[in-house]
């Protein structure tokens, strides 16, 4: 099992199973580029109606494929359904968020789900159709790998290369609307505009995803990897590449592990591949990362203590917090009779110092000091341009002299 | 139909349906009027590794294991998305998209692995929900109401769909001015001690409970439409919360009662001779009752300011 999934993951199992896991990497490339913009613009959600709204449609033609053809299971047709029935839940989420005093989500989520229950309702019919006709159908719910056609998994890739191109065309125009709208609307382009052809490639990569993640979890497809690449790093266009590896990395592994776990659904497969570089993410990325959060926060605690420990020294204040106590040890500041070494007292007179040049920048330029309190841990040295700290240290001194 | 088959057959599952819709709307008003809609959406599909979860942990079916898994799933679901709409700083939306479709997965996973043996459920009903097959085939016309033999043989959910409600309205009648504060001003209610996140969490609890109940019967993803679309209907009909109430357990009655019918029978009309299924209809009726609200709803317009 293990060697089978390594074999997958390093193309060695065979051109069908390369096709697919590479075609699911490209479809997760191109969902994390789009997800990513949706993401910015607020509307991550909106893939769960476009989602949920393709069943219908998917039933609708699927029955309709059956009655021409004897044979519901033409991929292309099935998607061009989807699309529709999708296109229509996209439009109704924008009448009913806009012209009835209704919300967005509260429409998501009608949305959503009236149209999964008409979809519902449609898979209903289709179970009473003489078995043999219905195959195929249900594992669009979830996704199926495993029973995916060569010239399917092909048309997959192609899209999604088409999509990824799509987003690098429109980049510059997706990137201003994201950043300043209305900056953007100034500069001429038009967001209105912009957020609908965002919908439209958001559907696009849904409607692409439906064989491979499922009807259910396509919603997932887009937000993951997105959110994910949100904990790395601040800037967008970086913001964009992270997301796009994430999605393409969790897109493969779930595929090629669904090549060896043929009975387990593909959708639920790589979104929980998605989840855990998910949850690397957020417990480890550098930036924003819970574990540097906590790093950070215990190292800002510990610098206060020093400094509030060393100014009650330099006012010859007896210290009774263990935690101020343990770190002024450490650190050599005090002997462990809680006395200070001659370089606890020299650090306590630089703190002082440094005390009255932060009271001299709060008192005379109250505003820059009022936006820089949340370096108010750091010494101004680090924070002020050599000429700024040369005034204020001119006129602490003539304000102190008599 | 004869009256023997009617309440064999087509009573418990309109019972079911009315208090499974009646419960939802109730709360999914509340949810509405907080911009919270989309967390009964979060709910329901966390719901289910909750169950599943419960059953591999304690190996029993009880209504009271899964209860408690479903309640576990729900609190660890609302503290992942809070944990990351603070720390990856993004919208609640995103936030809550991440944990319930990953969760989801995870509880379809463990379904598909545990083997659907033990447990009487399965993928199909987890998403389409699977109202028909709950039949009281113990009752052999209206007397059966009042025989206890009978009685004992009901199915399970319309109970336990009773009990939900029952609690529903007592907290909603106990609750009244704490919740009506902290829905309209949350910054108020906590300056005068009514502890809006408190009541916040126990409005949650009892959606992910009527969730857990409303489950085997109508499926994660329908139960979605209960909360969300009689609520909505009477938001376009009213200004007031109370008729908001009134307007919303109508429309989920309505909405639940013609559904039922017209999948059980509807299809017979058109001259098909299959029914179709009753969940979706309940959630496709309450969509078009909200279609027509947005059409001739007095109180339909774009809210001012």
């Amino acid at each position: 099992m293990l060697s089978a999934f390594v074999d997958a993951l390093v193309l060695g199992a065979g051109y069908n199973t390369t096709v697919v896991t590479l075609g699911a990497a490209l479809l997760g490339a191109a969902a994390g580029a789009i997800g990513a913009y949706v993401l910015l613009r607020r509307r991550s959600l909106l893939s769960d109606a476009v989602g949920h709204a393709t069943l219908p449609g998917l039933a609708l033609a699927f029955i309709l494929l059956v009655a021409l053809t004897g044979d519901g299971r033409w991929m292309p047709g099935l998607m061009a359904g989807a699309a529709l029935s999708a296109a229509l839940g996209l439009a109704t989420v924008e009448a009913l968020a806009h012209r009835t005093r209704l919300k967005e989500d509260a429409a998501i989520g009608i949305v959503l789900s009236v149209f999964f229950g008409a979809g519902v309702v449609l898979m209903t019919i289709l179970q009473s159709l003489p078995t043999g006709r219905q195959a195929g159908i249900s594992t669009y719910l979830l996704g199926s790998a495993a029973s995916m056609l060569r010239s399917e998994a092909e048309l997959i890739a192609v899209l999604s290369a088409v999509l990824a191109l799509a987003v690098f065309l429109f980049r510059r125009r997706l990137t201003l609307v994201c950043f300043d709208a209305s900056h953007a609307a100034v500069s001429g382009i038009s967001v209105r505009a912009t957020d609908m052809l965002l919908s439209i490639m958001l559907l696009a990569v849904v409607v692409t995803s439906l064989k491979v993640v499922g009807v259910v979890l396509s919603v997932a497809l887009p937000i993951l990897p997105a959110v994910a690449s949100r904990f790395w790093t601040d800037r967008l266009d970086s913001m964009v590449l992270i997301s796009m590896v994430l999605g393409a990395t969790g897109a493969y592994a779930g595929a090629a592990l669904s090549s060896v776990a043929p009975g387990l659904p593909t959708g639920a497969l790589i979104v929980l591949a998605l989840f855990l570089l998910f949850l690397f993410s957020l417990l480890l990325a550098p930036r924003r990362g819970l574990l540097a959060s906590l790093l950070r926060h215990h190292a800002l605690r510990l610098r206060i203590h020093q400094r509030q420990g060393l100014l009650a020294l330099a006012r010859g204040e007896p210290i009774y917090d263990g935690l101020t106590l343990r770190v002024l040890r450490r650190a050599g500041l005090i002997r462990r009779d809680g006395v200070a070494t001659a370089r606890g007292v020299e650090a306590a007179e630089a703190t002082v110092a440094e005390e009255r040049l932060w009271g001299a920048y709060q008192r005379w330029y109250p505003a820059e000091a009022a936006a820089a309190m949340p370096e108010r841990a750091r010494p101004l040295n680090e924070l002020l341009p050599p000429d700024m700290l040369e005034e204020l240290t001119h006129r602490l001194a003539r304000q102190e002299e008599p | 139909m004869t009256h023997e088959e009617f309440v064999q057959l087509s009573l418990t599952p309109l019972l079911i349906g009315c208090l499974a819709s009646v419960s939802c709307a109730l709360l999914g008003s509340f949810l509405l009027l907080r911009r919270q809609s989309l967390m009964g959406d979060a709910i329901s599909h966390v719901v289910l590794p909750g169950i599943v979860g419960a059953f591999l942990l304690t190996g029993a079916t009880s209504a009271l294991a899964m209860m408690g898994g479903a309640l576990a799933a729900a609190l660890v679901a609302v503290g992942l998305i809070e944990t990351i709409r603070r720390f990856g700083r993004v919208e609640p939306g995103a936030a809550m998209g991440v944990v319930f479709t990953s969760l989801f997965a995870v509880g379809v996973l463990w379904l598909e692995r545990s083997g659907a043996s033990g447990i009487h459920l399965d993928v199909e009903h987890v998403l389409y929900g699977n109202l028909e097959s709950m039949v009281w085939l113990a009752a052999d016309g209206w007397p059966a109401l009042w025989d206890p033999a009978a009685l004992e043989l009901l199915p399970p959910q319309l109970p336990r769909l009773a009990g939900v409600l029952a609690i529903v309205l007592v907290f909603l009648a106990l609750g009244w001015r704490t919740l009506v504060v902290a829905t309209f001003d949350a910054d108020f209610a906590s300056s005068i001690g009514a502890r809006p996140g408190a009541t916040g969490i126990v409005l949650l609890i009892l959606v992910a409970a009527s969730t857990v109940a409303a489950f085997e019967a109508v499926g994660a993803i329908i139960v979605v439409a209960m909360f969300i679309c009689p609520a909505a209907t009477a938001r376009l009909l009213t200004d007031r919360l109370l008729p908001q109430l009134l307007w919303s357990t109508l429309c989920a009655v309505v909405a639940a009662v013609s559904g039922y019918l017209l999948a059980a029978h509807g299809p017979f009309w058109l001259g098909y001779d299959a029914s179709v299924s009753a969940a979706g209809m309940i959630a496709v009726m309450s969509g078009l009752l909200l279609a027509a609200a947005c059409l001739w709803g007095p109180h339909r317009g774009a809210a001012q300011g």
